[in-house]
């Protein structure tokens, strides 16, 4: 908590970084200078794979999931467990959850742990979603806590309640459980908090934000390690508060516009030759002890 | 007699009109709004709603009474108000995106 930085914002150079935080603070080193050696174990992130998505931004949306695939089942060691922060699907497309399950079964791992994104859950209320992912989770609602090796994770859902005019929320019964959750756990445990809208407010005119965020984050505010990731703006964007790293992570899908920068969030086009630089998937390092999370980011390309 | 002829023909004429009125009524999705965000329509219309954008989008009812599935670019949804009211709508997808449609 002394050591503390607002606002840490990274352009992309289109190779892989590592980030390392202690105690809450990021440092960057470049993907081939970093190792995963001494880590006590590694996890993955996917997000975004928005199966059913067939625009123009990206023709072959299930050809770069594969690739994402291929990197996470490349990394050494293994991923203990990997993380789908969400949009799962394009929209509930009709059996594009099964066609997502039949390519995450080439994923080498022991599990993977899902919450879902807004594309999930908007036609049916979640109906769907929760009768596949929900068992597990607290009261088949989606959300959930575990603990791996000393790290307490939270997975949260702030995409059910969507109403007109508020996007991104937890609502009431889930902060409770989330203040009940935390409770017991000492100011020294590793957090990993994971959401698919972003916990903080990224771009509200986009929708890119939490309306109860604030809460929660202040309920995180007396843990010395928490990193924070989440998914939906489909870029790589971070930001450290105090003890707290927020990582946006990359689709595997399509990108989308930095905040502001076009009339709308919608998929974004570019080159085909950049556009592999634009999506990936996210490894995560962990070393007891010290407590530094190392989060690399791996472009497809 | 003749006049009377006249006026069932006028009658079912104006019928008609409210027929074709309410076949056409359609909103245009486009850059994240529906336009027109007001449409006022007759009862028993059906309106029409079709997505320009490249970004999936929803047509749903507030109280999520209906509700369209994800529509894709080019794709359209339609619904029929059999009630005199207004009805207020927006994109679950997209929160911010609201409209309304008014039945008279």
């Amino acid at each position: 908590m002394e050591r503390r930085r607002f606002m840490q914002c990274l352009a992309w150079a289109g190779t892989g970084l590592v980030w390392t935080a202690r105690g809450g603070v990021l440092s960057a080193t470049v993907l081939g200078e970093a190792s995963a050696a001494g880590a006590d174990f590694t996890f993955g992130q996917i997000s975004d794979t928005h199966v059913g998505f067939g625009g123009e931004a990206n023709k072959d949306a299930m050809g770069t999931l594969r690739d994402s695939i291929a990197g996470l089942n490349a990394l050494e060691p293994r991923p203990a467990f990997v993380l789908h922060t969400g949009d799962l699907s394009h929209g509930q497309k009709p059996g594009a959850f099964d066609t997502l399950a039949g390519s995450l079964k080439a994923v080498r791992t022991e599990k993977i742990v899902y919450i879902p994104g807004e594309h999930d859950v908007a036609i049916d209320g979640g109906k769907e979603y929760l009768s596949r992912y929900g068992a597990g989770t607290y009261e088949n609602r989606g959300y959930q806590s575990f603990d791996y090796r000393g790290v307490h994770f939270v997975g949260l859902v702030n995409v059910l309640s969507y109403k007109p005019g508020v996007g991104g929320a937890l609502g009431d019964e889930q902060l409770a459980w989330l203040r009940k959750d935390l409770d017991p756990l000492t100011p020294s445990t590793p957090l990993v908090v994971f959401s698919h809208v972003p916990l903080w407010a990224v771009y509200p005119a986009w929708g890119w934000t939490t309306a109860d965020g604030e809460q929660v984050i202040g309920m995180l505010r007396r843990f010395g390690s928490v990193t924070a990731l989440n998914g939906h703006i489909h870029q790589v964007l971070q930001r450290v508060e105090g003890s707290i790293t927020f990582h946006s992570a990359r689709s595997t899908a399509f990108p989308q516009p930095a905040p502001g920068a076009a009339p709308t969030p919608g998929p974004m086009k570019v080159e085909a030759g950049q556009l592999r630089r634009l999506l990936g998937v996210r490894e995560v390092h962990y070393v007891e002890g010290t407590a530094p999370l190392a989060v690399v980011e791996r472009p497809l390309a | 007699m003749t006049r009377g002829l006249l006026t069932v023909t006028l009658v079912a004429a104006v019928a008609l009109a409210a027929v074709a009125d309410a076949a056409t009524p359609s909103v245009q999705i486009k850059e994240f709004k529906f336009v027109p965000a007001l449409l006022t329509v007759p009862v028993g219309a059906t309106v029409t709603w079709i997505n320009g954008d490249e970004e999936p989008h929803t047509v749903t009812a507030t109280d999520r009474a209906y509700t369209s599935s994800g529509l894709d670019r080019k794709d359209t949804y339609a619904h029929r108000f059999t009630t005199p009211g207004t009805y207020t709508y927006f994109c679950a997808l997209h929160p911010h995106m609201t409209a309304t449609v008014v039945v008279k």
